[in-house]
């Protein structure tokens, strides 16, 4: 199952890409299971997605869980917390 | 009801003047954020921000009588005096009036997916999420009575 991903501010800086396609393995099929999968990829991913980051979620723009179930097409985004006004 | 995310400026007065063409409407209260000291760039997450407002626009209106709203925030390069947001509410009376503004303007703090970015003469950094957010939105809980007065 594909999904889009998409990272914003200090994490797209911290990852050196705004997204990707993903292919999520078989078995990930929340949130909290994606991130999983990312900060298993070591380095700078490990860095950004691991328990210890804060970051907010949005599955096809909207705030969402860690929970959340995940579907093929999904447009999944990670950011940090926000600071506009 | 008028929601917009642009990288331009915009007329304070004018957006206020269109909301009180109503002859219902007897408060205009509005709220201008401007770039204070250090030069940023905002960026947003384009589609999810407008949602976010327009979700934020409707709890305000579920919770005080708002006969109009305006929302303008801007995203790109911006320089210390430059406008950054903009919020317009108008009611009947003034106390819908002001307490509709300053909920949005709370709660578009802590929900709008906009970042900033700092250029500082020690370099760029991205501004961190403050508590004192987080409280100012956390005031307007479902347990808290809304203003009302006027």
């Amino acid at each position: 199952m594909k999904v889009k991903l998409l990272f914003f501010a200090s994490l797209r800086e911290q990852l050196g890409t705004g997204g990707e396609e993903l292919e999520l393995p078989a078995g990930v099929t929340t949130l909290a299971g994606i991130r999983e999968h990312l900060t298993k990829r070591g380095g700078s991913y490990e860095k950004a997605f691991s328990g210890k980051a804060l970051l907010r979620m949005a599955v096809n723009q909207e705030m969402a869980q860690p929970a959340a179930p995940i579907k093929a097409g999904d447009e999944v985004a990670f950011f940090p917390p926000v600071t506009g006004g | 009801m008028k929601i917009a995310v642009q990288r331009q400026d915009f007329d304070a007065g004018a957006e206020m003047r269109a909301v009180a063409r109503d002859p219902k409407v007897g408060a205009v209260a509005s709220f201008v954020g401007v770039v204070r000291e250090v030069p940023m760039a905002l960026e947003h997450y384009a589609g999810m921000t407008e949602r976010e407002i327009g979700k934020i626009v409707e709890q305000a209106k579920s919770r005080w009588r708002v006969l109009d709203c305006t929302v303008i925030h801007r995203y790109g390069e911006l320089k210390p005096t430059e406008q950054i947001v903009l919020v317009v509410v108008a009611s009947a009376h003034r106390g819908d009036a002001f307490a509709a503004c300053e909920f949005i303007m709370d709660y578009l703090k802590t929900r709008a997916p906009f970042w900033k970015k700092e250029q500082t003469p020690g370099g760029a950094r991205w501004v961190e999420a403050r508590a004192s957010d987080d409280m100012a939105a956390e005031r307007w809980s479902e347990f808290t009575e809304p203003r009302r007065f006027g």
